[in-house]
């Protein structure tokens, strides 16, 4: 076992390399660069010493592997560095918007298990019938309505239906909790309905798989009631994938809001890679890309753990 | 669950389909009756294509054309389905809309899914280290949530509807080429490859002439499961105002700016290309899906 956690950790290691060395080029290769966008604002001629001053000042004189070298370098004391437009802290900056994107991220992940885990297993007892039918097509309804289009419309009825829009700012849950839900909650509401698609199917085939397995058989022939058997026998040992499904999605929820807070005007981790890209601030979005990319591999190394304690033919693949 | 397709061994894309399907009309029907939400689906996507092809003919106004007569004017006997904050007509910026969209989604899925299936079949059978490197760097480009990829590819490259096909399709590519691998795996030990290769033939022809056209089912299942996924990013991307650009007419950048701001005042601007894009993308999943039962059962869950 804990040779199967060292190698799955050590994989890791190339695969996150690989992630900060595509995005660092990829800023970098095209024309057009942070300092040239910094000074196309002023309107008038600037010099091309200034231009080559601020360049330096920014460290982007250096060679390429030297640049990513100090980055790496950085990365691995913690020292995320300075944003380049705006000079202050990366740690700060993010510190800032991922507890909002964390809570969000957090909250659309519950209520998409509270909605994908009783309609998938509703959908798999009931299958073939109106029932199933019924719950794909409004998990794929989810898939299809772009979350921000679902946003637009909640924010319409509530002004329409109770003269009220969510508040703008962001409040912290522990310094006014009712505050900081009645802006977080709908927002919440349109992401969690899209994510729970993929885990209603999910649960959906994995527990349509479980309720076929022998021990479902042995519960039933021995007389338990029916509902028992669903939730101790099939439910609990259909989950595992399930999981997975779900933990996946969350690692995307972090980063890949983007557009939703947008709509809620919210100051999230998206909001900021939208913002650092579109000003070609190399350091912060290198190290937004590489905070979602951290996160989706840690959740699939968890996951990977996961798997092997609960499966043990997992180890041994 | 009991239909006799599930139960055919791994064989031929083709010879598959030849027994899963009656040839010709009946074809149809018996789409129509093993798959009704399938078929309406297909029925919605040729609705939406036939509006983009003639939309130049059916809109009722050149969806560039500005009114500030009639700005804001709710869905009428002039306006079908009222005006937008310049006095464009909503329609017929939703009509010609359709092409951006269809536009979009099927350059980006196809070459998404061509040059993925590619990668795919020939990792999966050249093996070894090709395949280890490759699916490695695979790994890499999968760890970006689809949107943060393509929305960097196209704040790099700038917006466009060229760019924009190049962002959603660079997501795409190791998506497919993950599932497709899989099934090339399978395909590599058949006899038919086999003798392929006793017959001195090239690496480049087996993987082009005999390991391709078996990925087929996937391919195609593929195709169609993202067909959706790039019409709504392209509406995510420009709605950002990072996609398509003003005056194009697209769903997406319909939503943005005004149709927020008017919400109150004007809710069609905000209403309708919304729906459109649901039932767009609403019809390519469930059509999708309805390929994927019969071409390919094993992959129901990708």
């Amino acid at each position: 076992m804990r040779r199967f956690i060292l190698t799955r950790f050590l994989v890791m290691i190339p695969t996150l390399l690989g992630v900060a060395l595509l995005v660092f080029l990829l800023l970098r290769v095209v024309p057009g660069d942070i300092v040239q966008l910094k000074y196309a604002g002023e309107g008038a001629f600037v010099p091309k010493e200034t231009l080559d001053l601020e360049r330096a000042r920014l460290g982007l004189d250096k060679p390429l592997w030297r640049q990513f070298v100090d980055w790496m370098w950085g990365m691995v004391r913690f020292d995320f560095g300075l944003s380049m437009w705006t000079g202050r802290p990366i740690r700060t900056e993010i510190a800032l918007r991922l507890q909002l994107s964390l809570q969000l991220a957090i909250m659309a992940t519950v209520i998409a298990s509270l909605l994908a885990i009783p309609l998938g297993t509703l959908a798999a007892v009931k299958q073939d019938t109106w029932v199933d039918h019924l719950v794909r097509i409004f998990s794929i309804a989810g898939l299809a309505t772009p979350s921000f289009w679902l946003g637009i419309l909640m924010i319409l009825s509530l002004l329409i239906l109770f003269g009220w829009i969510p508040p703008m700012t962001f409040t912290p849950v522990w310094v006014d909790p009712w505050a900081n839900l009645s802006q977080l909650i709908w927002p919440a509401l349109a992401v969690g309905y899209r994510y729970s698609a993929m885990a209603t199917r999910m649960t959906r085939s994995a527990v349509l798989e479980v309720l076929r397995e022998d021990y479902v058989r042995t519960a039933r022939a021995k007389g338990l009631w029916e509902p028992l058997v669903i939730a101790r026998h099939a439910l609990r040992n259909a989950l595992l994938p399930v999981t997975a499904v779900i933990g996946l999605e969350f690692a995307f929820l972090i980063g890949g809001l983007v557009v939703t807070e947008q709509v809620f005007n919210l100051n999230g981790i998206g909001m900021l890679f939208v913002e650092a890209i579109s000003r070609r601030d190399y350091t912060m979005t290198q190290a937004l890309v590489l905070l979602v990319g951290v996160t989706f591999i840690a959740v699939n190394f968890v996951l990977d753990l996961l798997y092997a304690i609960l499966d043990p033919r997992v180890r041994h693949r | 669950m009991g239909e006799r397709v599930f139960e055919l061994p791994e064989i031929g894309f083709s010879a598959r389909l030849e027994a899963a399907m009656p040839r010709g009309v009946s074809a149809l029907l018996w789409f129509l009756r093993k798959k009704p939400l399938g078929a309406a689906g297909a029925l919605v996507i040729g609705g939406m294509l036939l509006m983009a092809l003639a939309a130049g003919m059916v809109a009722p106004y050149d969806p560039l054309e500005t009114d500030f007569g009639a700005m804001l004017g709710p869905p009428g006997r002039a306006h079908w389905l009222g005006t937008d904050a310049f006095g464009r007509d909503v329609l017929s910026r939703i009509m010609h809309g359709a092409r951006t969209a269809l536009l979009v989604g099927f350059a980006s899925s196809f070459l998404g899914a061509t040059l993925g299936a590619l990668i795919g079949v020939a990792s999966g059978y050249l093996g070894g280290r090709v395949d280890l490197y490759t699916q490695r760097g695979m790994d890499i480009v999968i760890s970006f949530p689809i949107i943060v990829l393509a929305l960097t590819v196209v704040a790099m490259l700038g917006s466009g509807t060229f760019n924009l096909i190049l962002a959603i399709t660079i997501p795409f590519i190791p998506r497919v080429s993950q599932v497709v691998r899989a099934s090339a795996l399978s395909i590599r030990e058949m006899p038919y490859i086999e003798a392929a290769r006793a017959l001195g033939m090239g690496k480049a022809r087996i993987i082009l002439r005999h390991m391709f056209p078996n990925v087929m089912a996937s391919y195609l299942v593929m195709l169609t499961a993202f067909l959706g996924q790039a019409i709504l990013l392209e509406a995510s991307l420009s709605f950002l105002g990072l996609g398509t650009a003003e005056p194009t007419p697209s769903w997406g950048l319909m939503l943005r700016g005004a149709a927020v701001e008017f919400a109150e005042r004007a809710p069609w601007m905000a209403i309708f290309p919304g729906l459109t894009i649901s039932a767009a993308v609403f019809a390519f999943n469930v059509l999708g899906d309805a390929l994927r039962d019969i071409l390919d059962p094993k992959l129901r869950m990708a």
